[in-house]
């Protein structure tokens, strides 16, 4: 078997040794051992040359996602082992969760690594699956309530997807064989010969569906309850990884299609949707009271800021686009790895419950108020670099464009200093009774800061051999 | 291949017959009613993938036309009709938008159904491409069905003619590769959706038009 099914294997056989495992702390490590061996294999594939194998390929656009998916699996499975006896799961709980855990990361892989888009599909909608039933885990009305518009929306989207992905194999039907139909790569080959309308037809249900994944406005509402609502370490995957699946999906899709000539132009799409999230979510994100919802509205801003880039295509705006959906996911999942911690702390999310962390929990105060000022786009941090590069190339080709982008942008970064005032600086608020300390504290802050000594390596730093894979994955684009 | 031939016209038939099931779930007002006009238009398409797997010569589609059967014709009728048994929902009537309007609305995207998909895809056969809009005014009705409808399990219902649309595509570009699989993948979701609905024990559906329930469930609450 190749190592690209390996990893997906390895997880998915994780998840059935997983099922069987009632007791808490034995799971937990379990979890972080499969986690750990994913990330190794990860690694392995890394190493390895380019290539297509049956129906997965790596290339350049794929790889630094797969790494670092199998990274904050590995990160969020320490912190959910740090925390996990908070949620208060009996032991069916404990055996669902970690199984519905690894299976995402499994789909996820999978998900990623796809070079046939039928094998994409029932990868994006295992991963759909998957979350869902993590997001229902606690069995409360309004944990239900989440999952179920999660479940609808989502199964509109990726049913459209399909839709989509039938319409695409139609354009491409005279000029290929069964057996390579729905590859990527050989749609890639054929794209310019293909007939413009079916693939613009097939381009839009794509969009819309993948999109709904991704996130963006205004398919985007199952986003926030979503985030809210399921137990923390779920926060930190779905907007860490499962967008970027969606993401990246919409954008083998938009390859295809800006292949051919005389296609309509995807990039605009992008951009539409891509300012509207991002000036949605800014108004939005002032009117939030809840901590969890309130970093939810946030990722919709930051995948909106992604399309915004893409849509504007070339080189130095997909390359733009390629660090943000990177930083994102890092930095996110540690500002929710922070407030997940603070609202087990202080036994409520609510922001008005949650004040003065700095001074009660110094290691988890500080590293989420840094956090919350990475995600903000403030300097040392990778999205710095990314927004600065997307302002300065949007400036230069669609200026009017970048006017409404930058006060996106900056409402949304005054919206975001607040909360990181009230959060962390503000009065301090009483611990709850059942708040837990010692170890665990620094256990659940510990993947925080790994993950802001990422976000800030790669923001100095950019190795060579990443930065120039970045590179040929935004030529990859289009 | 074109009109006058067999294959063409038995395809167009089981295909417009699937639409005009997409209809009857629009104006049936019990919901004991619209679960057995599901029932038969999930037998209507597992007719379908048949003959096409026959025209075509692609025995995969009688697998996916047996599951269609069994899911869509049998198990999931009958599951539905549990829940809403279990939930005493039987005597209620849909109020949520008239017969008429949702009829108004339904042809109308029937229409742009047709243009959408005839002009965009000249290059393809042309049963494949009647087939499409056909598929594509499922989908876009069992849309219709999903926002006009109040209660859970009409919703799921609409969710469930819609992916029925997805199969009705799927079924009728010729040489589609993995078909049966994503099919059957398809399948798996929609039976998600109606565990869920036993799992949840969802009576309505959580629209924005009563802003109270919803702060209630989203935590938003002062």
């Amino acid at each position: 078997m190749p190592l690209q099914w390996v990893i997906v294997f390895f997880a998915w056989g994780g998840a059935v040794v997983l099922a069987a495992i009632p007791n808490l702390r034995q799971a937990t490590l379990a979890n972080i051992a499969v986690s750990a061996g994913s990330f190794l294999l990860a690694l392995m594939l890394a190493a390895q040359p380019f290539a297509e194998h049956g129906w997965t390929r790596t290339d350049a656009l794929n790889l630094p996602f797969i790494l670092l998916s199998a990274f904050v699996g590995l990160t969020t499975s320490v912190f959910s082992a740090a925390t996990l006896d908070q949620e208060g799961f009996d032991h069916w709980r404990i055996r669902a969760y970690h199984a519905a855990y690894q299976v995402f990361m499994g789909a996820q892989t999978l998900a990623l690594l796809a070079d046939n888009l039928g094998v994409m599909w029932v990868a994006v909608e295992i991963a759909t699956l998957a979350t869902v039933s993590m997001v229902a885990v606690h069995r409360t009305p309004a944990a239900f309530e989440a999952a179920w518009k999660f479940f609808i929306l989502c199964g509109v989207g990726i049913a459209l997807a399909f839709f989509g992905t039938v319409v695409l194999y139609l354009a491409a039907q005279p000029l290929l064989n069964e057996e390579t139909g729905l590859s990527w790569a050989a749609l890639m080959g054929v794209a310019a010969q293909c007939d413009p309308g079916t693939l613009n037809l097939a381009f839009a249900f794509l969009l819309l569906g993948y999109g709904t994944k991704a996130g963006l406005v205004p398919l985007h509402s199952w986003l926030p309850d979503a985030h809210a609502e399921g137990p923390v370490p779920i926060s930190a995957v779905l907007s860490g990884l499962l967008l970027n699946a969606a993401m990246l999906a919409v954008l083998r899709a938009k390859s295809i299609v800006g292949a051919h000539p005389e296609a309509i132009a995807p990039g605009p799409f992008l951009l539409a949707l891509g300012l509207a999230s991002v000036l949605l979510a800014s108004v939005s994100l002032w009117r939030r009271r809840d901590a969890r919802r309130f970093f939810g509205w946030s990722s919709i801003e930051h995948m909106g800021i992604a399309a915004f880039a893409f849509g504007l295509g070339g080189a130095a705006a997909n390359l733009a686009g390629l660090l943000h959906l990177l930083g994102h996911s890092l930095v996110k999942s540690a500002v929710f790895f922070g407030v997940g911690r603070a609202a087990q702390a202080k036994g409520s999310q609510k922001i008005a419950d949650i004040g003065g962390l700095v001074a009660t929990h110094p290691a988890l105060g500080w590293g989420l108020a840094l956090s919350i000022a990475a995600i903000a786009g403030m300097p040392p941090f990778l999205l710095f670099a990314s927004e600065f590069r997307l302002l300065a190339t949007a400036a230069g080709e669609a200026p009017w464009l970048a006017l409404a982008l930058a006060l996106g942008m900056v409402t949304a970064l005054a919206a975001l200093i607040t909360v990181l005032q009230a959060l962390c600086f503000g009065v301090p608020t009483p611990d709850a009774a059942t708040a837990p300390n010692g170890w665990r504290e620094n256990a659940a802050a510990a993947p925080l800061w790994l993950h802001l000594a990422v976000a800030m390596g790669l923001g100095l730093a950019m190795p060579g051999v990443l930065a120039a894979m970045l590179a040929e994955a935004a030529r990859v684009i289009g | 291949m074109s009109f006058g031939h067999l294959p063409y016209d038995v395809a167009h038939l089981l295909g417009g017959g699937v639409l005009l099931l997409s209809f009857v779930l629009l104006y049936q007002r019990r919901i004991g009613a619209v679960i057995n006009a599901f029932a038969m238009q999930g037998t209507l398409l597992a007719l379908a993938a048949a003959w096409q797997g026959y025209v075509q010569g692609a025995p995969g589609l009688y697998l996916t036309a047996v599951l269609a059967l069994a899911a869509k014709g049998v198990l999931i009728p009958l599951a539905l009709h549990a829940i809403v048994r279990r939930l005493d929902l039987h005597r209620t009537v849909e109020t949520a938008l008239g017969i008429g309007p949702s009829l108004v609305a339904g042809v109308g995207l029937v229409g742009l159904a047709i243009l959408v998909v005839l002009p965009a895809t000249e290059g393809a056969r042309a049963l494949a491409r009647e087939d499409l809009a056909l598929a594509l005014s499922v989908v876009l009705l069992g849309m219709l069905m999903m926002i006009s409808r109040r209660n859970a399990i009409s919703q799921v219902i609409g969710l469930l003619s819609l992916e029925n649309g997805l199969i009705l595509a799927a079924i009728g570009v010729a040489g589609m590769p993995l078909v049966v699989e994503l099919s059957t993948a398809a399948l798996v979701l929609m039976v998600a959706v109606v565990a869920a609905v036993f799992a949840f024990q969802i009576r309505e559906r959580f629209d924005t038009l009563d802003t109270h329930h919803l702060e209630e469930h989203r935590g938003e609450r002062r």
